[in-house]
């Protein structure tokens, strides 16, 4: 395992470690901890760090949904012209290209169910190329990210054992 | 109601005072537990809720059922150990187990079994319930604990009938390089003297791979190897291990084994066939993050100015501590409300020393190292 492969592990698990603490638990030196972020962060590797969150715990409306979206291609339009037509809206929270029955899958967040389905009939399926739009709305959710947000994860262990 | 002599011979354990000091306190963050902190892949249990399913609740052969002898068997492969899953493999109710009937399989009245000190705390007593002698041969921190022939030579065990080995080391995580079990191979081979190998925490083995001292030359034929299910699977409460050895040591084994447990837990063979088949991934995803750990507290050790050497395996770390283990141990449970192990727990040489065991998530370890710097600083 390459130290540049170790350094992004940690950072997947935890990208709020300060430097020290990465360093320490990679075995680099804190300079090199930071040399290799700014390699990672600017060759494009590393594209942002986020928190995240159970928005069920938040009293803020916060709803999401996955939208199948099927397109037409023709000559002169390919899915990466398409794509960034998409992605350009902040209501799209990601958008990935899959196989399967559908195109597009994207993750459209909202105020509401309202805001939501409003976006998608006004927005989305009126661009030229969309064909169809199916919507879920994300009714609970139970791990996101890696991270579970369900189950009893109580550490009963003795506290002393041999 | 009259106890036998040989109990008393035996003391309660010393973990115990400060088990019972911990419990009695809130918010403890304790580095002295020795079982992982994650639980079981999921596979595994899975495979076990499935077996209950089935109904499949009976005994099963002594020796373990044949399908989780014939995937020890190719599991130990990567160890360079070649066992017959029919005559070579006996599957027990944890690797605890397996040393308790070896000892009760290979020790007479007065025989010696030699026992590198500091060691895992079972190891004596079990000798002692036996009926056999326990010689300690104090090991030395400069080796980091790795026994020598000299350490054996000064102790007198070239006229002990059996050594104990356990590599990676519980407590100091210590590891043997292949150079240094040939070393100790020699010696056994020349006096004659058998091995009981705990190997219990091979699969965490964090720089170089792990060796078996039965994959050295004429050392399958004298060596006992026990491993188990707990520390590498997370699967401690499943209560399952195994001894693998010459067919003569393990039909003895098994003579014992049948009588006092008959067999091992079924469910946990279950689980068990499933965490060989499928679960290396887990494991090593696991492995990864004590390794992180590993090198985060034995640098965060360096800063607080506790020599500590370089463990390479297991989930402990053994740092020296200023002034006597058992006082600073108590003293920073009461003041900081960290939990330790006193190194003298595991015999005279772990004396001045601490058992840190890492299974513990990096959120509260990153508090405990506080706490520790504090309570040294402040001293």
């Amino acid at each position: 395992m390459d130290e540049e492969r170790e350094l992004l592990d940690c950072l997947v698990r935890n990208a709020r470690e300060s430097t020290d603490d990465l360093a320490r638990q990679t075995g680099l030196d804190p300079e090199t901890v930071e040399s290799y972020i700014d390699e990672l962060e600017a060759s494009g590797v590393v594209r942002g760090y986020q928190a995240v969150v159970d928005w069920d715990r938040v009293d803020d409306q916060h709803v999401e949904a996955e939208v199948e979206l099927n397109v037409e291609l023709d000559r002169e339009t390919k899915y990466d012209d398409i794509a960034p037509r998409i992605a350009k809206y902040p209501e799209v929270e990601s958008l990935r290209l899959v196989s399967g029955d559908y195109d597009f899958a994207i993750l459209v967040t909202g105020d509401s169910m309202r805001d939501v389905s409003r976006f998608v009939s006004e927005q989305i399926a009126p661009i030229p190329e969309v064909t169809q739009t199916v919507t879920h709305f994300i009714m609970d959710t139970y791990k996101h990210r890696g991270v579970q947000f369900v189950g009893d994860d109580e550490d009963d262990r003795l506290s002393i054992s041999p | 109601m009259k106890v036998a002599d040989r109990i008393e011979q035996v003391p309660p354990s010393g973990i115990r005072r400060f088990f019972e000091l911990a419990e009695e306190m809130d918010d403890v963050i304790s580095l002295g537990v020795g079982e992982p902190d994650f639980s079981a892949p999921w596979a595994a249990r899975q495979a076990a809720i499935d077996s209950l399913e089935r109904g499949r609740t009976s005994y099963t052969a002594n020796r373990g059922t044949a399908e989780l002898r014939d995937e020890i068997a190719r599991h130990v492969r990567r160890y360079d150990l070649s066992y017959d899953p029919g005559e070579e493999i006996l599957v027990t109710a944890g690797a605890s187990e397996a040393v308790d009937v070896a000892m009760r399989a290979f020790v007479n009245p007065g025989d010696t079994v030699a026992i590198p000190d500091p060691a895992y705390i079972s190891y004596v007593p079990s000798v002692t319930f036996a009926g056999g002698d326990p010689l300690p041969v104090p090991t030395r921190e400069a080796n980091d604990f790795v026994v020598t022939p000299s350490d054996l030579r000064r102790a007198g065990a070239a006229d002990a009938d059996l050594l104990v080995l356990c590599y990676p080391n519980n407590p100091t995580g210590a590891t043997a390089s292949e150079e240094e079990l040939a070393a100790i191979a020699a010696f056994a081979r020349e006096h004659d003297v058998d091995v009981l190998s705990d190997e219990i925490y091979a699969a965490l083995t964090y720089e170089g791979r792990h060796t078996s001292i039965a994959s050295l030359p004429e050392m399958g034929e004298r060596t006992v190897v026990v491993n188990g299910f707990s520390k590498a699977y997370a699967m401690t409460g499943l209560r399952l291990g195994y001894a693998m050895g010459p067919p003569d040591a393990i039909a003895a084994m098994n003579r014992v084994h049948q009588y006092a447990m008959l067999s091992a837990p079924t469910t946990a063979q279950y689980a068990a066939v499933e965490a060989l088949r499928t679960c290396d991934d887990a494991v090593e995803e696991m492995r990864r993050a004590y390794d992180r750990r590993r090198r985060f507290v034995i640098s965060r050790f360096e800063d607080i100015g506790m020599p500590c050497f370089r463990a390479r395996g297991a989930f402990y770390v053994f740092p020296e501590c200023p002034g006597d283990d058992e006082a600073f141990a108590e003293e920073l449970l009461r003041e900081e409300s960290v939990a330790v192990v006193p190194g003298s727990v595991f015999g005279e040489s772990g004396a001045g020393h601490l058992r840190i065991s890492y299974a513990t998530g990096m959120t509260d370890l990153k508090e405990a190292l506080r706490r520790i710097e504090r309570f040294v600083d402040d001293r």
